[in-house]
């Protein structure tokens, strides 16, 4: 059950991968990479249960203090939309 | 019974955030798929944790997945602002 909740999980966050292909700007990027803040850690946080290893769990309490950190990041520095865009 | 109800929660918690999912790809522009993201994923990863809180045997298990919770909750609040403020700066319309 555990097993299964955590593959279904990571197949969200692998779907979301499209939005991120999709685009169109920058910021519909970040939205997929707030997704991983969310899904992302419930994922890892099922997986930590599943495995029965706690050091995953450390996993997931760095991934969601990163995650806190990226959108502020990109809304302070960010890049603009035609450095690096790459989907012209 | 604890199993029970652990298991209720984290399917109702996989469902919320199989929601979110689904409305990052579907809903049209940037400012709904955020309204749609942060408050779907947040119940979605609450209730989840609900669910392993249940399962879990120490306190400090209790009090990480708890902590893994705020800084979720934290995480969506300041990104929703932080990004749809840089959306609008960049010239998106809302409403369209």
């Amino acid at each position: 059950m555990l097993w299964t909740l955590a593959v279904f999980l990571l197949v969200n966050v692998l779907v979301v991968l499209l939005r991120v292909v999709r685009g169109p700007t920058a910021s519909d990027r970040m939205v997929a990479a707030l997704l991983f803040g969310t899904t992302g850690v419930a994922f890892v946080l099922v997986l930590a249960e599943a495995l029965g290893s706690p050091a995953v769990r450390d996993v997931a309490l760095v991934l969601a203090v990163l995650a806190a950190l990226v959108p502020v990041v990109f809304a302070r520095v960010g890049w603009s939309e035609d450095s690096g865009g790459g989907d012209s | 019974m604890t199993s029970v109800a652990s298991a209720a929660l984290l399917g109702v918690g996989a469902a919320f955030l199989l929601t979110g999912t689904i409305a990052l790809l579907r809903f049209p522009d940037v400012f709904t798929r955020l309204h749609a993201l942060t408050k779907a994923d947040n119940l979605g990863v609450g209730l989840i944790v609900a669910g392993l809180i249940l399962r879990a045997e120490s306190p400090a298990t209790v009090g990480k997945l708890v902590a893994v919770w705020l800084l979720v909750l934290l995480a969506s609040a300041t990104g929703a602002y932080a990004i749809a403020a840089r959306a609008l700066r960049e010239g998106r319309q809302w409403p369209r």
